[in-house]
């Protein structure tokens, strides 16, 4: 395989950030940039993509901030005339008639459209092996996952095919597949990115983020993605702008690891526990301190998740009915069409889940599952804000484990379903956190995951970034792999 | 139970009103008034994938304006649920309603209690295909999305109600509150105001409360009225000859009156309601308080009570409060009677709930050709005795059909009473006695009927522009009774 | 733990259809998850509020102003079948199951 190659020659090895740089210095053309990353998106191996652009849009204009550097989207974004399927054959070759808020407005800010990438149908997945169009390959061992649900796009980013790209999270989403792929994937304050236009999950968790090389990358999407919409009314838009970020310190900085989250007894892989620690002490070396902290439900995270998050999608799911869109098998009367379209048309999982969230939802069930897993929720919340009080944030490894093997959990759910252990708690709490490759395992990248308050992410992107430079993980490093 | 034991029913309310805002409850697309199928829709009220609702404040504001008029306690924090089933009139396989924490709770209308109110969205409308119009038979459906996503409030009252007719009349009284309050059209044949009852009976006496039915689709207060006695009747029947009521939903059909069940509720209708993740809560403020309390208008019971007070009847302050268009007729026509003399308040009262009424039916006497200065003219016109009764009537018709001036109706076509002086009808009664021998040898010997001939004669005379009393008094004076 | 008759009764409700076999392992996948969420019955959880909305905002509310509609053969562009400007479908009477 190659080992190296000329930054000169190939545009698609410049971060986002150099290459909006490099656009705006007159160094590189939009359009040639746009090209080579059509020309990578479309000669994917990793199934990665779902569609990809034919042509370079109209010029963005070369003013906009992002100076035309393309995005990777997730199929979970509807796009206008663009196939938006949710991974899912139920919606097999719909087109919507509009634009997601965040992806128009990062069009609008500069970054066009360079292609849909595959995820975990509804966004329900740890694997990508979900998706009702085959799995996402990993850019670092085509035999393993990329992480789920958003693996298409972290395999995108990962693997050199796009600059960067959007990525939904509901429970890990984001973060998880990041970690497998060896990017940055930061999950936003719930609220500060418009939900308008990102084909549901689970409403009161979903929230789009960016995936990318880099955090500097991360926070340069990530700016152009929050604001208030009043198309979406849970929609509140983050105080101030988000910076990039340039300090590289961490002086002062105290960090809280919770014995909850990454003690022994969680079941974290050793090498990704080693990567961990490695990074703890290179946290302390830059000037943080890194003490215990409790976060006493975050145990009970998993099991409040999947009871909230499958009775959301349940009634998400319900329009999926074969009456306005989509796919739809006639069988007999209205209720013989509505559950054969339904029973072709979702794969597996989602029928799991579909199934659980009815259940827990149905009449005499709610109090014990809905209610209380409202009431842990509360109590999640609570544990974060009593740890912020005396830490800056809070750390954990992203994922259990470095990327698995193809088909190793797909037979049990709940042994995928703990992939989800350390990123759950952030969603149900609705803060933000943060991704980053801290090193490999075997060969395999490994996740540093950070959170904060509400609203913290500029000085969350600072301390990432500063133990980014720290680490110096080689952002490009799965395409030595590929 | 035996078979002569009085039953009495027992009639709760649910009645759905859609709000005449501009635009839908959680979509911008305009209301439909008949717009071909499927032209006011947008993602949302589709329910395409990906797309949101965002609540109507109007929507609010009138939701609150009705909690105000029902005398309910407004919720100063009020969330969405999702009611979750599938029918393809419901695009996203849920309606957005209010569950446990609605907008309004408890007030009283009149002697029925409210229970609570609250705001959701409307179905669909499904055109059933085929050939008969009628549910039952057809195979396939049409789904027009333009009505799904209309505002309906809601209301639910308690189960106060004990006769059908009790039923009409308060339904009436509502749909007058509402419509004052200018938040519906009300109309129930347009489906803008539907009522469906939930009935059982008992055996008078008891407070135990029976198996309750629940009646749909009664779309006018005529069908209410008879769908309500045909279910009473109907149990009725069934437990005197020893059944029992099934709790299900029933159809009425106003052709036949014929009772049918929809859908048996014990076939597990479970809607899943949890809150919508989507919406966040209604806080009620009070800058929302304060602008939902500027725009109430008098209703019906305080008019009518004003009116009453003003010296008009209960019965004609009822019926010029309950009919809003009347009352405000009626309002009008007062305050543009002729001063000094004016029109007088219950004679004016009178004919605008009688003569008027009769003539306009259930139209909007102000959208008719008679102004209410021209029929408060006329009023005054027959209370200066300018004018007789029955002439009046007959410049009415003329107003009714052309508009114009009462006072020049009456000059064009003579019809001016001829006022009271005996020089001018002294020689008529004179005549008319000398035509009417008979009569008046009759009126001497004490028969007061024949006087009837003599007025007659004087009325033709004079093409009825003479004063009937006069004419009597100068009768009588003339042959010395 | 939820049983077939439980697993038919919430597919019935979610419009789904499951093969014999399909029952069988959704009864046991689902009861394994179940297991382990029910660990929050163990939780004191008295007095703690339910979290509805975790963003604390309230009147999301929007003005009564008329948007434009999208043209009747946009919305049915979609459509897996159309008759007469409108979203056809089998008709709810013809089944058995009205619910
Ligand atoms: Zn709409």
């Amino acid at each position: 395989m190659t080992t190296s190659r000329d930054t000169s020659s190939d545009i698609t090895l410049l971060s986002a950030a150099a290459a909006v740089d490099a656009i705006e210095r007159g160094e590189l053309s939009a359009g040639e940039l746009f090209e080579a990353y059509r020309a990578a998106a479309a000669g994917d191996e990793l199934n990665a993509y779902l569609w990809v652009a034919d042509e370079a849009p109209a010029p963005a204009g070369q003013d906009a901030p992002l100076r035309g550097v393309p995005l990777a989207v997730k199929d979970l974004f509807c796009t206008e005339g663009v196939p938006s399927q949710a991974g899912s054959k139920i919606l097999e070759g719909y087109r919507p008639p509009y634009t997601a808020t965040v992806v128009a407005k990062l069009a609008a800010a500069g970054a066009p459209l360079l292609g849909k990438t595959n995820q975990d149908e509804f966004a329900m997945g740890s694997s990508n092996e979900n998706s009702a169009f085959g799995p996402v390959l990993n850019p670092w061992d085509r035999a393993r996952v990329p992480g789920g649900s958003s693996g298409g796009s972290a395999a995108a980013v990962a693997a050199g095919s796009a600059p960067w790209a959007l990525g939904t999270d509901t429970g890990g989403s984001i973060r998880q597949p990041a970690a497998l792929c060896g990017i940055v994937g930061l999950k936003p304050t719930y609220g500060t990115v418009s939900r308008y236009g990102m084909i549901a999950f689970a409403s009161s968790l979903d929230q789009a983020g960016p995936l990318t090389r880099d955090v500097t990358d991360a926070a340069l999407l990530l700016k152009q993605m929050v604001g208030h919409d009043n198309r979406d009314s849970t929609s509140i838009g983050f105080p101030g702008e988000i910076e990039l970020p340039r300090s590289g310190s961490l002086k002062g900085i105290r960090l809280g690891v919770p014995e909850e989250l990454s003690g022994a007894g969680v079941g974290i892989e050793g090498g990704v526990l080693d990567a961990f620690n490695a990074t703890l002490k290179l946290a302390e070396s830059l000037g943080a301190t890194v003490e215990t902290c409790h976060l006493p439900h975050a145990p009970h995270a998993l099991s409040a998740y999947y009871v909230l998050a499958p009775a959301e999608a349940s009634s998400n799911l319900a329009r999926y009915d074969g009456v306005r869109y989509g796919r739809r098998v006639e069988n007999g009367g209205l209720v013989g069409m509505y559950t054969k379209t339904r029973s072709e048309g979702f794969g597996r999982e989602v029928k799991r889940r579909i199934m659980l969230g009815t259940y827990s939802l149905s009449s005499g069930y709610y109090d014990a599952y809905y209610g209380r897993a409202q009431r842990v929720r509360t109590k999640i919340a609570d544990d974060f804000r009593t740890a912020f009080a005396e830490f800056d944030f809070v750390v954990t490894p992203t994922a259990p484990s470095v990327a698995f093997e193809l088909g190793a959990k797909t037979s049990d759910p709940m042994s995928m379903y703990v992939n989800d252990y350390c990123t759950v708690p952030m969603s149900l709490a609705g803060i933000p956190a943060i991704s980053i490759p801290n090193g490999l395992s075997d060969g395999l990248p490994t996740g540093f995951q950070l959170c904060g308050p509400a609203f913290s992410e500029n000085r969350m992107l600072e301390a990432a970034y500063a133990l980014e430079q720290a680490t110096g993980f080689e952002a490009t490093g799965a395409r030595i792999h590929a | 139970m035996t078979a002569t034991a009085e039953f009495e029913p027992v009639i709760g309310l649910e009645i759905h009103v859609q709000l005449s805002t501009k635009t839908k409850m959680f979509c911008g697309c305009a209301l439909s008034f008949g717009e071909p199928s499927n032209t006011l829709t947008c993602p949302t009220c589709l329910g395409l994938p990906g797309t949101l609702p965002r609540a109507n404040a109007k929507a609010i504001h009138f939701g609150l304006m009705i909690g105000l008029a029902l005398g309910s306690e407004l919720a100063p924090r009020s969330i969405f649920h999702r009611k979750n089933y599938f029918y393809p009139d419901l695009p996203k396989g849920y309606q957005i309603s209010q569950y446990d924490e609605p907008l309004c709770r408890g007030g009283q209308l009149g002697d029925v209690r409210i229970h609570r109110v609250h705001l959701e969205e409307d179905a669909a409308k499904l055109v059933h295909a085929g050939s008969s119009g009628r549910i039952h038979g057809s195979d396939a459906s049409v789904v027009d999305f333009n009505r799904g996503g209309t505002p309906l409030a809601e209301i639910v009252t308690e189960p106060d109600v004990r006769s059908a007719a009790q039923a009409r009349e308060w339904l009436t009284l509502l749909r007058t509150t509402l419509r004052q309050l200018g938040v519906s059209d009300v109309n129930m044949e347009e489906g803008s105001l539907r009522c469906d009852a939930n009935i059982s009976i008992r055996p008078v006496g008891s407070t135990a409360l029976g198996t309750k039915t629940e009646l749909k689709n009664m779309n006018s207060f005529r069908y209410l009225e008879r769908g309500v006695n045909a279910e009473i009747a109907r149990q009725e029947t069934l437990l005197r000859s020893g059944g029992h009521v099934v709790q299900e939903t029933l159809h009425f059909d106003p052709q036949t009156e014929r009772i049918t069940s929809l859908r048996s509720k014990e076939e597990a209708h479970d809607y899943r309601y949890f809150p919508e993740p989507d919406l966040v809560p209604v806080s009620t403020s009070d800058e929302m308080l304060a602008a939902a309390r500027a725009a109430m208008p008098e209703l019906p019971a305080a008019r009518e009570e004003r009116l009453q007070s003003l010296g008009i009847s209960a019965a004609s302050a009822r019926q010029l409060a309950w009919r809003t268009e009347l009352g405000d007729y009626f309002e009008a026509a007062l305050a543009a009677g002729n001063p000094p003399v004016g029109a007088p308040i219950q004679p004016l009262a009178n004919w605008v709930c009688n003569d008027l009424v009769r003539r306009v039916g259930e139209e909007d006497p102000n959208a008719s050709q008679v102004t209410p200065a021209a029929l408060a003219k006329l009023v005054g016109l027959v209370s200066e005795k300018a004018l007789t009764v029955s002439n009046a009537r007959l410049v009415l018709d003329r107003l009714v059909a052309d508009g114009g001036d009462p006072a020049a109706i009456v000059e064009a076509l003579g019809l001016g009473a001829m006022g009271g002086g005996d020089d001018v009808l002294d020689p008529l009664v004179d005549a008319a006695l000398a035509a009417n021998a008979d009569a008046a040898e009759k009126i001497r010997s004490g028969n007061m009927k024949a006087i009837g001939a003599i007025i007659g004669h004087v009325m033709r005379e004079t093409k009825g522009r003479a004063d009937g009393a006069e004419v009597t008094r100068i009768v009588r004076h003339k042959l010395g009774l | 733990m939820i049983d077939r008759e439980q697993v038919l009764h919430v597919a019935r409700l979610a419009r789904l259809e499951l093969t014999e076999d399909e029952v069988a392992r959704m009864s046991a996948e689902l009861s394994d998850v179940l297991g382990h969420i029910e660990k929050i019955g163990e939780l004191d959880l008295d007095g703690v509020p339910p979290t509805t909305h975790v963003v604390e905002v309230s009147n999301a509310l929007r003005p009564d102003e008329i948007e434009p509609s999208l043209p009747c053969e946009v919305a049915l562009a979609n459509a897996p079948a159309v008759a007469g400007g409108g979203f056809l479908v089998p008709s709810p009477q013809a089944d058995a199951d009205p619910s």
